[in-house]
């Protein structure tokens, strides 16, 4: 297959054309600019479907020298596998519903944000895509710059504050990755992901304190608690796409990181460490969830749901077994649909009452019944009601957690089903201050419900929620092989140990 | 004459060049200062050229003053645009980088 | 196999229709429900119920003529590691007992509903709320029917779930209504919730059970409960406890009852087929389902036994206080899951079912009654509102009792169904309750005296407080002007309810003593169940304790008159003790001081202290701290170019030296 016509190269640098072609037109063409964009990432949907095609191809990756570095050979090498198919797909799934949700909410500088938007959406694709080292740390940091522009100039009242919180936190975290990543390519003499997993002898001296620096940067990004703060900052001040795509793939880049870098580069340190870290995320959905019920601000509380709901992922990764894993990686899924849709609902709330505050709500169900059901299915499916896509991840996760030998206890799974009955108390907290009981505000007595647009918006999304929630069999198919990756290369770490 | 006088002929222009920057407060003079340093250089470029008997330590000395020149230029042109907002060309005035 | 071999006839393949045809019902009003009328959605609601009632004949016909376990596979579902579950139907005497009842009771209260709801959405003034309840009706039948008609634990916990839903939706149908207008909203929620925790259990159960029997499907768990009950008993015990825990939830039992009173915020239709005669009782078909489980484990047994009969004994006192005509019948359920649930305990699981199946008839007999009794004084508190111009007090209660009496000449079929419903729920002969209860009350005596002595005083407070309920609904004089004026109810309304009233007056007939119709059909899946001979003593004793607490009931509330206003009879009397028992025994205060509160403060605290300030904290301590030293060290940037000469100079020096000397 040529290099041009390379359907990862094409998919993964497209939306770069459209961001070119934005540049050429004027700011006052708004309209323009947003067709372009959309048509852009439907395009570049379009294509991952042609990726999705020749999944499983050997012949579809790219896999050729960069540069050099003092000696060391750098690779540019992208490849599609079970462990980012869904990512990726993902990503090019919700990028043109977010840039569909801003035709009303933002009109200012229309032009800047979608070439951030555009160009954000190639640096996601790139990580998830990268399997060199320096190729993945590049398109790591190269995420933050949109994003942080994306939330500084187009966010809420404190915008420069968690804009500055969010890439500082961020960033902290990458430093010592990169410190781990250079150790590891002077150790090896190369950063190919193949190439280091054969040479994995060269380190395995120095296992945990690497998986230590690669997990504090996964672990910021997903983010685990107690490194959560940065999120329910970044998330209230983002604009409603930029929480969307925050929620649904920017912080999954943190789980797939775990998943692709720190469980197959270093086996042993992940089964030692299995159990801390799990602790951690156990503490993690029990802690979001209590601390979602208290908040005030809706968009709050769905960041701090997304604290407890991503501790499901870390529980199924460290949980180490076909059931976990699988049921991790459909989570992220899981995650990015349920939370974008309550995101984009939150935002479509904000952009009829210009407040997300549950006080300034109440009853709305009989002013806006369409968006009102909606919200209610959404949430339903973030909750985990079975049926729903949620269910599916969180039963596999539990199931696997609870008789997981690397965790070798059913008190983190049982912990852990708690979270269900607290995520059904503050997300019903929240429909019944939102949605049920009286209308209380005057204003909120005449809101239009759901534009076709928006309707346009959130169908899409329901449809996959309901896909997975009755037939994930396709899902799972496409994630097992990087699954029984992951699981050879424990095993045989696990053999090592005893 | 012996390789000593030329160095500290060297040494001694590369002190007032010192000097001067240091205490000297107008723009102009701290140029010209500078220039008394890169001269300074180059005198000694020149002079281990001849006692070694090369040329690479000559064509060095173009090097500098090409450099110098461009410097000045840039640095004058800094002046006349300061000069124009501050009407002085007083070094210890320009601080507004200070932290 | 532990059960009888599998069955291939064709009709089998039928099973998924009862979920179909309800999902198909409510996916037309849907679409078009807004468009067509109500009139149609009431057809297509009520239509798409009577089908699957259908197609559960159809299966029962072919069971009846070849029994057997039917399977049918439709789809796999999630297939990953060692889960391998598919949507796997089966159809055996239980599963489709269960859809008789469900579909049948069910397409009762739809016909109903059509004509009740009709009243209802204009009383409370939304017409287009029509459509929505029939949807939601439409979706309660397809989970309940997913619950029922499950070949895995799996798949039973989607219906679980699923009828949970519907609950919520439908408590809180009127949501802006109750008190505060938040009332509704927030009993919707409770149920929601309270369930949750209940399903925690069932989820657990499930985990455990997948890892010890690497499967979730019914036979090949049963298959292996005996071998797994000699190796590993403490593990069969907890699944049986956890599942315990998720009846408890679900058929509103001690400790988790709390939800099922505040439920009957929803409309009447919905407190007959979901809070009375079918979901509630999910909890008893699970246990009898699980049966091959809980016969490994006696100390299971007891549980569920002690669980069922103290629930039935304790929400009976509570029934006796209560003045709202709902929450009457809503005590009495959870009185009469009580019972079902001791039965399933111990080992009566025939019995359970029995008693589950003319509950089901004689309960939502009395819902539908009740809510045609609240139709008859909403009519009347609105005509006597227009002719006396409003003089009445704004608050009235339609459902209160105090505000009744005296219906019995104005509303007759409705007076005639409820006393039969009343007296077959208080176990008189030869109505249906009779039967079933006596086959409970006889293995009780067969199998503990405890339990029979506490089951006996729940039978004598039954009769008890439904003979006060009928006294004072429908005898004496009208205490309020809506009552002097209230009006029967339409045919649509009446004539189900003459249908259940004939099924709870006969029902009794699917299990008489000596011929056991029930209990040989239901003998393909539960294999072990406890057979206790008709004993007439107990039957005779058990009537005339009935007899004596409606004559009791009579003494007290038939025999004088009274006024809306006067006190209770039974309240100087029994003094604090009615108090606590018209309070609820404050179970409710102590949940809210023991749980709710404390949740809430320990939530308030995370967010507070400890991540605003804690966590938070120490990482906006870390950038104060980087301020802070940078403010320091910026000192040294003078702005002055001599400075930094000078500092050069030093550097060049130093490097100098360095070279120098080393």
């Amino acid at each position: 297959m040529t290099m041009v016509l390379n359907p990862i190269l094409l998919m993964t640098f497209f939306p770069l054309v459209g961001a070119a072609v934005i540049l050429f037109f004027k700011s006052e063409q708004k309209s323009a600019i947003r067709w372009t964009a959309l048509i852009t990432s439907l395009v570049t949907f379009g294509l991952s479907l042609w990726v999705l095609a020749a999944y499983g191809r050997q012949d579809v990756g790219i896999h050729r020298l960069w540069f050099r570095i003092a000696g060391l050979p750098i690779h540019f090498h992208m490849a599609v596998d079970g462990l980012n198919i869904l990512m990726v797909l993902l990503t090019t799934f919700l990028t043109p519903l977010a840039v569909l949700s801003t035709w009303k909410a933002v009109e200012e500088r229309v032009k800047g944000f979608m070439i951030f938007f555009l160009l954000l959406e190639v640096g996601m694709l790139g990580v998830f895509l990268a399997l060199d080292l320096v190729l993945f740390y590049i398109f790591w940091e190269f995420t933050l710059i949109p994003m942080y522009f994306l939330i500084g100039l187009w966010g809420g009242e404190r915008r420069i504050y968690a804009a500055v919180k969010f890439f500082l936190f961020t960033m902290a975290g990458s430093v010592i990755m990169l410190l781990a990543i250079l150790y590891l390519g002077w150790n090896a003499k190369t950063f190919d992901l193949p190439a280091l997993l054969a040479a994995r002898d060269s380190f395995a001296a120095a296992q945990i304190p690497l998986f230590a620096a690669f997990a504090l940067a996964f672990a910021i990004k997903v983010p685990m608690w107690p490194l959560h703060t940065w999120l329910p900052d970044a998330h209230v001040e983002a604009p409603t796409a930029g929480s969307v795509i925050l929620a649904g793939v920017l912080l999954k880049m943190g789980a797939y990181g775990f998943l692709r870098f720190n469980l197959l580069l270093f086996p042993q340190a992940s089964l030692q460490l299995a159990p801390w870290m799990a602790g951690l995320a156990v503490i993690g959905i029990l802690y979001g969830a209590a601390v979602a019920y208290t908040q005030k601000d809706v968009k709050k509380l769905v960041a701090y749901s997304s604290v407890s709901h991503l501790g499901f992922v870390m529980l199924g990764i460290f949980a180490l077994n076909a059931e976990g894993l699988s049921g991790a990686i459909l989570q992220m899924v899981n995650h990015g649909l349920s939370t974008g849709a309550l995101f984009l609902m939150v935002g479509f709330l904000y952009e009829r009452r210009h407040t997300r505050l549950m006080e300034s709500f109440g009853g709305l169900w009989k002013s806006v019944p369409v968006l009102a059901a909606l919200a209610l299915i959404v949430s339903l499916s973030s909750m985990g009601l079975p049926g729903l896509n949620g269910f599916v991840g969180e039963f596999t996760i539990l199931t696997g957690a609870f008789g997981s030998a690397a965790l070798g206890s059913p008190w983190f799974a049982g912990l852990s089903t708690l979270g269900v009955i607290l995520a059904a108390v503050y997300l019903l907290h929240m429909m019944e201050k939102v949605f049920l009981g009286p209308i209380t505000h005057a204003e909120n007595r005449s809101l239009p419900d759901l534009s076709p647009r928006e309707l346009a918006v959130i169908l899409p999304l329901l449809v996959v929620i309901f896909w997975i929630g009755l037939y994930p069999k396709p899902f799972f198919g496409l994630i097992e092989p990087g699954v029984a990756q992951i699981l050879a290369a424990v095993q045989s770490a696990a053999l090592a140990l005893h | 004459m012996p390789l000593g006088y030329y160095l500290a002929l060297s040494a001694v222009m590369f002190v007032i060049g010192i000097v001067g920057v240091l205490v000297r407060r107008n723009a102009l003079i701290v140029f010209m200062s500078l220039e008394l340093m890169f001269n300074a250089a180059n005198l000694l470029f020149v002079t281990f050229a001849a006692y070694y008997g090369t040329i690479i330590g000559q064509i060095s000395v173009f090097f500098v003053m090409t450099v110098a020149a461009a410097e000045v230029a840039v640095g004058l042109a800094l002046m006349v645009a300061i000069f124009r907002t501050k009407h002085s060309i007083d070094v210890d005035q320009m601080s507004s980088l200070k932290g | 196999m532990l059960l009888s071999e599998t069955l291939q006839n064709p009709a089998v393949s039928l099973v998924p229709w009862v979920v179909f045809l309800p999902l198909i019902g409510l996916v037309i009003n849907l679409v078009l429900g807004q468009r067509l009328g109500e009139k149609f959605v009431g057809a297509v609601a009520s239509l798409a119920a009577l089908a699957a009632f259908g197609v559960a004949v159809v299966l029962a016909v072919t069971l009846a003529g070849e029994p057997g376990v039917g399977k049918f596979h439709l789809l796999d579902w999630i297939q990953v590691g060692g889960l391998n579950l598919g949507w796997d139907f089966r159809v055996d005497t239980l599963s489709v007992t269960m859809m008789l009842v469900v579909a049948g009771v069910g397409s009762l209260i739809h016909i109903y509903a059509t004509a009740y709801m009709h009243s209802d959405v204009r009383h409370n003034g939304d017409p287009s709320r029509y459509r929505r309840f029939f949807v939601y009706f439409n979706l309660f039948i397809l989970a309940m029917m997913i619950l029922v008609s499950a070949d895995s634990y799996l798949m039973l916990f989607v219906g679980w779930e699923g009828v949970g839903l519907c609950s919520y939706l439908l408590i809180g149908f009127w949501f802006e209504k109750g008190a505060d207008g938040t009332a509704n909203a927030k009993a919707a929620k409770k149920a929601f919730v309270v369930n949750r925790v209940g399903d925690f259990g069932l989820l657990l159960a499930m985990f455990l059970l997948f890892w010890n029997f690497k499967s979730l499907s019914f036979d090949e768990i049963f298959a292996q409960a005996p071998a797994l009950a000699q190796a590993a008993p403490g593990v069969v015990l907890a699944v049986t406890l956890f599942m315990l825990l998720g009846v408890a939830g679900k058929s509103a039992q001690l400790p988790l009852f709390v939800w099922l009173p505040d439920a009957m915020a929803g409309p009447t239709p919905v407190s007959a087929l979901i809070h009375a005669a079918t979901m509630v009782t999910a909890g008893v078909y699970l246990v009898a389902r699980s049966s091959p489980l809980y016969l490994e484990v006696p100390a299971a047994q007891q549980a569920v036994m002690w669980v069922g009969a103290l629930t039935a004994l304790f929400a009976a006192t509570i029934a006796v206080a209560q003045n709202d005509i709902k929450k009457v019948l809503a005590y009495s359920t959870i009185s009469q899951l009580g019972f079902m649930v001791a039965a399933v305990g111990m080992t009566a699981y025939v019995a359970g079912m029995f008693h589950l199946i003319t509950h089901a008839f004689f309960k939502a007999l009395l819902f539908l009654s009740a809510g045609s009794v609240i139709l008859g004084l909403e009519h009347g508190h609105a005509h006597s509102h227009n002719g006396h111009n409003g003089h009445e007090e704004d608050h009235f209660d339609p459902q209160d009792m105090r505000n009744m009496g005296g219906l019995q000449g104005r509303m007759k079929t409705t007076f005639w169904v409820y006393l039969i419903g009343a007296l077959a729920l208080a176990g008189i002969a030869p109505l249906s309750g009779f039967f079933s209860k006596d086959e409970i009350l006889a293995a009780a005596l067969h199998t503990s005296p405890a339990i029979f002595a506490l089951l006996i005083a729940a039978a004598f407070l039954t009769a008890f407080y439904m003979g006060r309920q009928v006294f004072l609904v429908f005898f004496g004089r009208p205490r309020s002007t809506a009552a002097e004026h209230a009006v029967e109810s339409p045919a649509l309304i009446t004539v189900p309810l003459i249908l259940l009233a004939l099924l709870s007056a006969l029902g009794g007939a699917l299990n008489l003593p000596k011929i056991y119709t029930l209990e040989h059909w239901l003998e393909h899946s539960l294999q072990h169940s406890l057979v206790v001979e008709f004993n007439l003593t107990v039957a005779v004793g058990s009537v005339l304790l009935a007899l004596t607490a409606i004559a009791l009931a009579w003494w007290l509330y038939g025999k004088r008159q009274m006024r809306a206003s006067d006190p209770d009879p039974l309240a100087a009397p029994l003094g604090g003790l009615f108090r606590a028992l018209q309070n609820k025994w404050w179970v409710d205060e102590l949940y809210q001081a023991v749980i709710v509160r404390p949740y809430h403060a320990l939530a308030s605290w995370l967010s507070g202290p400890v991540d605003s300030t804690g966590i938070d904290g120490i990482a906006n301590g870390l950038g104060q701290l980087t301020h802070w030293a940078a403010g320091s060290l910026r000192r040294i940037q003078t702005g002055y170019v001599r400075t930094y000469v000078l500092v050069v100079l030093f550097g060049v020096v130093l490097m100098l030296a360095f070279l120098a000397f080393n």
